[in-house]
């Protein structure tokens, strides 16, 4: 017998509601982001002037713009690396003992559910500059006068701080996951064979495990630059001055508060670029074994 | 361990917890639970103080040194919190909002793999290929003109506007796709001899299979969409279509000092329903997102 159903009709009624969003609200759209980019729009959308590459290069020579991008980098820096190894380390440590891991399981993964806003008033109050428990334990430990609301670094430190533990548990179990499906034989055979747990880890768990890792490294990139908008608007609304005006905070007020249409089109169209290299990088090296959104 | 083996210390040590077991195993266990309760403690700090402060006052949080017991105005910020921001309306948004959107993936990716896997057509690659661009097109890169799409339609503060722009996801297509290969084409066989056609099979067979899955992409859809922040700041920011996430803001975005207290009460009653879908769905995650583990 056949393993598909011989309909002509019927595939296309199935596909017909997905393909219309995707092309309504994801190609077009974004295809009128390109359009957009080289125009200068009024602020009433009414009228338009073609003007070429100009806002791309008035971008490029923005040196607020360019910190922007400083900042963004110098965030996922902050979020990234420090977040994975956190999490990696955990994850080996806790991937040792099964009976009890279920509840450390369940005990790191919550923050998952938290939403970007919460995180951000959770940890603004954390550091809140009077009275919060981490600017109190700094007074007292180290007399450092912590204060996200006047200090440009510190406020980055505290979108990173946020944003790392959020993303801990989720990283915590796909680590988990991982670490799971690496037959235990292997690092046996490399322990009769003399190897210690440093070089088991280098050079079994380590390599074996480089599909997850640059699976998550990816999406937390992604998450440090595109998920984070809520974030940033709770707490420090990218101040003080443009200390934390992180790119997506400036794409919303230049397009939303400024309404310059074509400028913040241009500045998507930057976005874009990003998101393909990361996504060639995704299916380069991770294919479609571990996807998630 | 190796090193030492020669050492007379190490065969001293040995002998004198053979009765335990292995010394460098039971201290590499105690270890591992130290470094474990370690961390749980600095994760669950941030929660526990955010439930601290939601019962207590301004005199009693802005005190010095800090007074690490509960107070008793939890019920007191809970309520205004409630009412200051109308939290009644923008939960039961956020709720409609979230549910529908995660249904509405779930279906629509179940269609889409059910075509992709089950039928021979014209442009099936390319329908696919479609599919998998929309995960490069994040909403920053085409939020202007979608927005204006949604205005021209006529749906900006609609619920319309806040779950069908929403509706696709790779992941569950994705998802669905992989799972649907794997499932035994005996199954089809009977049913066609038993005379079910497409629809049968898809609502009798292939949908209660994908139990697993359908919980773990519920849970992850329903926690994005409860979370979502800016897609609806854009398009739903009024009174009667207001989600939660944005109610948050409006706690903090007052001309005095913010209220902590009603702040954290708001943010304790933003996080329950989430927090409710993670805890009963939470081994599915693990079970329906591991593709390769499942069959």
């Amino acid at each position: 017998m056949q393993s598909r159903f011989p309909n002509r009709v019927l595939p296309y009624v199935f596909l017909a509601p997905s393909l219309l969003i995707a092309l309504t609200f994801f190609v077009v759209p974004s295809a009128q982001t390109l359009l957009l980019s080289f125009y200068r729009v009024s602020p009433l959308q009414d009228k338009r002037i073609f003007i070429g590459l100009d806002n791309i290069i008035r971008l490029l020579k923005d040196p607020e713009y360019l910190n922007s991008i400083a900042i963004s980098f110098k965030f996922a820096l902050l979020v990234v690396p420090i977040g994975l190894s956190i999490s990696l380390g955990l994850a080996i440590v806790g991937s040792r003992r099964r009976k009890i891991f279920n509840v450390y399981r369940a005990l790191l993964i919550w923050p998952y559910a938290l939403s970007p806003a919460s995180v951000g008033l959770i940890w603004a109050l954390m550091m809140e500059p009077n009275f919060g428990l981490v600017t109190t334990l700094l007074k007292i430990s180290n007399s450092i006068n912590f204060n996200f609301r006047t200090n440009g670094t510190h406020a980055l430190l505290l979108l990173s701080a946020a944003c790392a533990w959020k993303m801990l548990g989720y990283n915590f179990i796909f680590f988990l996951a991982g670490l799971h499906s690496i037959p235990s034989v292997l690092r046996e055979a490399a322990s009769i064979d003399g190897a210690n747990r440093w070089t088991q880890f280098w050079r079994i768990t380590f390599p074996l495990l480089s599909p997850t890792i640059f699976f998550l490294i990816i999406m937390n990139t992604l998450y440090a630059f595109f998920e984070v908008f809520g974030l940033v608007d709770v707490t420090t609304g990218g101040g003080p001055g443009r200390a934390t005006d992180l790119l997506i905070f400036r794409l919303y007020r230049d397009g939303f508060i400024g309404l310059d249409t074509g400028f913040a089109s241009a500045q998507s169209m930057l976005l874009l670029i990003m998101v393909l290299i990361l996504t060639f990088f995704q299916f380069r090296y991770v294919g479609n074994r571990v996807f998630y959104q | 361990m190796r090193d030492l083996s020669s050492t007379s210390t190490y065969l001293r040590l040995v002998k004198v917890f053979k009765w335990i077991g292995q010394p460098a195993q039971v201290f590499g266990l105690m270890l591992s639970h130290l470094v474990m309760l370690t961390t749980i403690l600095i994760i669950m700090c941030p929660l526990l103080y955010i439930l601290l402060l939601s019962t207590q006052s301004p005199a009693q949080y802005y005190h010095f040194p800090p007074r690490l017991w509960p107070g008793l105005s939890f019920l007191t910020n809970v309520r205004h919190a409630w009412t200051q921001v109308n939290m009644g309306q923008l939960l039961l948004n956020s709720a409609i909002i979230s549910i529908v959107v995660a249904l509405g993936k779930i279906a629509l990716s179940i269609s889409s793999s059910f075509a992709f896997v089950y039928f021979d057509f014209r442009g099936k690659s390319l329908c696919f290929a479609l599919m998998l661009i929309t995960h490069m097109l994040p909403l920053p890169v085409r939020v202007i003109p979608t927005y204006i799409l949604i205005n021209e339609l006529g749906w900006l503060n609609t619920y319309k506007a806040l779950t069908i722009p929403l509706f696709t996801s790779t992941t569950g297509v994705l998802l669905f796709r992989q799972f649907f290969q794997t499932v035994p084409t005996d199954y089809l066989d009977a049913a066609r001899i038993d005379g079910a056609g497409p629809l049968q099979f898809l609502r009798h067979i292939l949908v209660p299979f994908s139990s697993t899955r359908i919980s773990a992409l519920f849970l992850i859809d329903f926690i994005y969409m409860w979370n979502e922040y800016l897609w609806p700041l854009i398009v739903a920011n009024t009174p009667r279509t207001r989600v939660i996430q944005i109610g948050l803001k409006q706690l903090v975005a007052t001309d005095a000092a913010v209220d902590w207290h009603f702040v954290m009460a708001g943010v304790l009653i933003a996080t329950i329903p989430p927090l409710i879908v993670l805890i009963c769905l939470q081994n599915n995650l693990v079970k329906g997102m591991s593709l390769s583990v499942e069959k």
